[in-house]
């Protein structure tokens, strides 16, 4: 290593200086400009105390940017049906909370809640917007029951595996599908 | 690679000098020698052509430079043919580095997956660059990011301090008061050694506490995966005195129980670990 640096800054002198380059040429290897010259570190160093190095490392990392996430990770079964999970969850106690409260506060706005009076206007509607309403409120029923029973097989310690994973997760996904189809449909 | 660089520059330096000594030797010619054949008499030789069966490759690779703080991270393409390249990410990675671009900035060390340096996001899934096969489907473009929603160094540098500091913090060696038995060492049955298995295999390459979605967004109090599972690593080990000292410290709605079962660690780890396996029996060690 110490070897190739002095050669090479004999032969970056002998560069730098073109006038001399015709008479060094006559030795092949110019051992004259290796004695005579002291050795110069080419790259720049700065002293610096701890401190003021570590107050650069501070100003370096509030400018640092956070690297991309969510939208650039694969779509993979564990986490897209871990946060549909979630928004059926959501969903669910949402609706329930929302409609509970409604009820109670009726009667002070003068509301009609009562069970009867919402079927009857549920019954009034045409048939597609009966069936999509259904689904929507089916399929979050289903799905968060289905894929809770497999967070309680987890809960246990079980079916971990990678593979069984992905399985258990398509599973899921087909038979809340079809449930709520059939919940929508015929109920 | 140092050693590449400083060789082209010793060469660079003295090509002057040989420029002249070239000169020289014409001018002698000229003095010498008669007229040069003439180019209809003497064969062509070609620029080499492109190769026909090339495998030409295009990556994206993220790229962002801290001597340049105020311009935003960009996405920069690579195209290599896969014929000159080896098999893995990592020797694209090198490949672009040495013959294409000498400013990309990575990390990597022993190119055989047991250091845990090169862990990257590739194609959208964490993993490490040397374990990592680059899909010879040529028409798919590969994408290579940082470690996802980890502070950037530079390029696919990610900071992992708070992830180190982590793994400090749950104290990873064993801990022990009582002496050994027989004063020479802590012996352990073989159903108790096979606890281990599956854990002290970790190389704390962070591919799977950056691949969980709970660590994205509570990195600052939730452990993440790796260090749960070297957490219970050293709850597992029956030569450790300090379970339950250990187990009290995880005791709190943050550190553990962020895990929300999502399992993107163990489908990602490199390793083929499985980190959500080990939450759960630390969940069930804390229920029971």
């Amino acid at each position: 290593m110490l070897a190739q640096r002095v050669a090479q800054q004999s032969l970056r002198r002998l560069a730098a200086t073109p006038s001399r380059n015709a008479a060094l040429l006559k030795f092949s290897l110019t051992p004259t400009a290796i004695l005579t010259s002291p050795q110069f570190r080419q790259v720049a160093t700065q002293k610096m105390t701890p401190t003021d190095s570590y107050q650069i490392l501070v100003e370096q990392r509030k400018k640092r940017p956070t690297s991309p996430h969510l939208t650039i990770y694969e779509p993979q079964i564990p986490w897209i049906l871990s946060a549909l999970n979630r928004i059926t969850g959501s969903v669910l106690s949402g609706a329930f909370y929302i409609f509970g409260s409604a009820y109670l506060v009726a009667p002070l706005l003068g509301w009609n809640l009562s069970s009867v009076s919402m079927a009857a206007a549920f019954g009034s509607w045409p048939v597609i917007a009966k069936v999509a309403t259904k689904l929507l409120l089916a399929f979050p029923f289903t799905f968060h029951s289905f894929n809770g029973l497999r967070h309680l097989a987890w809960d246990m310690g079980k079916a971990f595996k990678n593979q069984t994973v992905i399985k258990s997760g398509w599973a899921v996904v087909g038979l809340s599908t079809v449930s709520a189809l059939a919940l929508a449909l015929f109920v | 690679m140092a050693s590449l660089r400083t060789t082209s520059r010793l060469f660079k330096a003295a090509r002057p000098a040989f420029k002249s000594q070239i000169r020289t030797i014409a001018i002698g010619n000229t003095n010498s020698t008669a007229h040069p054949v003439d180019p209809s008499k003497t064969s062509t030789i070609k620029e080499p052509a492109a190769d026909p069966d090339s495998k030409i490759k295009t990556f994206h690779i993220y790229r962002w430079n801290p001597d340049e703080p105020s311009t935003k991270p960009r996405m920069q393409s690579y195209t290599l043919d896969l014929n000159k390249t080896g098999p893995m990410v990592l020797d694209a990675l090198i490949r672009i580095k040495n013959e294409v671009d000498p400013t990309l900035t990575f990390r990597r060390s022993c190119r055989e997956g047991i250091c845990g340096s090169c862990a990257m996001n590739i194609d959208g899934v964490n993993t490490l660059a040397c374990l990592c096969r680059i899909p010879t489907d040529t028409k798919a473009e590969s994408k290579i990011y940082p470690l996802p929603h980890t502070y950037v160094v530079k390029d696919i540098v990610p900071d992992l301090t708070q992830f180190y500091k982590q793994y400090k913090s749950i104290q990873p060696y064993l801990q022990r008061s009582t002496p050994a038995p027989d004063g020479k060492e802590y012996r352990q049955s073989k159903e108790e050694r096979k606890k281990l298995d599956g854990m002290y295999e970790c190389i704390l390459c962070a591919c799977c506490s950056t691949s969980c979605p709970s660590y994205w967004w509570n990195s600052e109090e939730y452990l993440g995966p790796a260090v749960l599972m070297q957490s219970y690593r050293w709850i597992a080990d029956s030569r450790d005195e300090k379970k339950e000292a250990r187990k009290a410290q995880l005791d709190n709605s943050m550190s553990l129980y962020r895990c929300h079962t999502i399992l993107n660690c163990s489908r990602t780890c490199p390793k083929g670990l499985n980190p959500g396996l080990a939450i759960a029996e630390i969940k069930k060690e804390m229920a029971f």
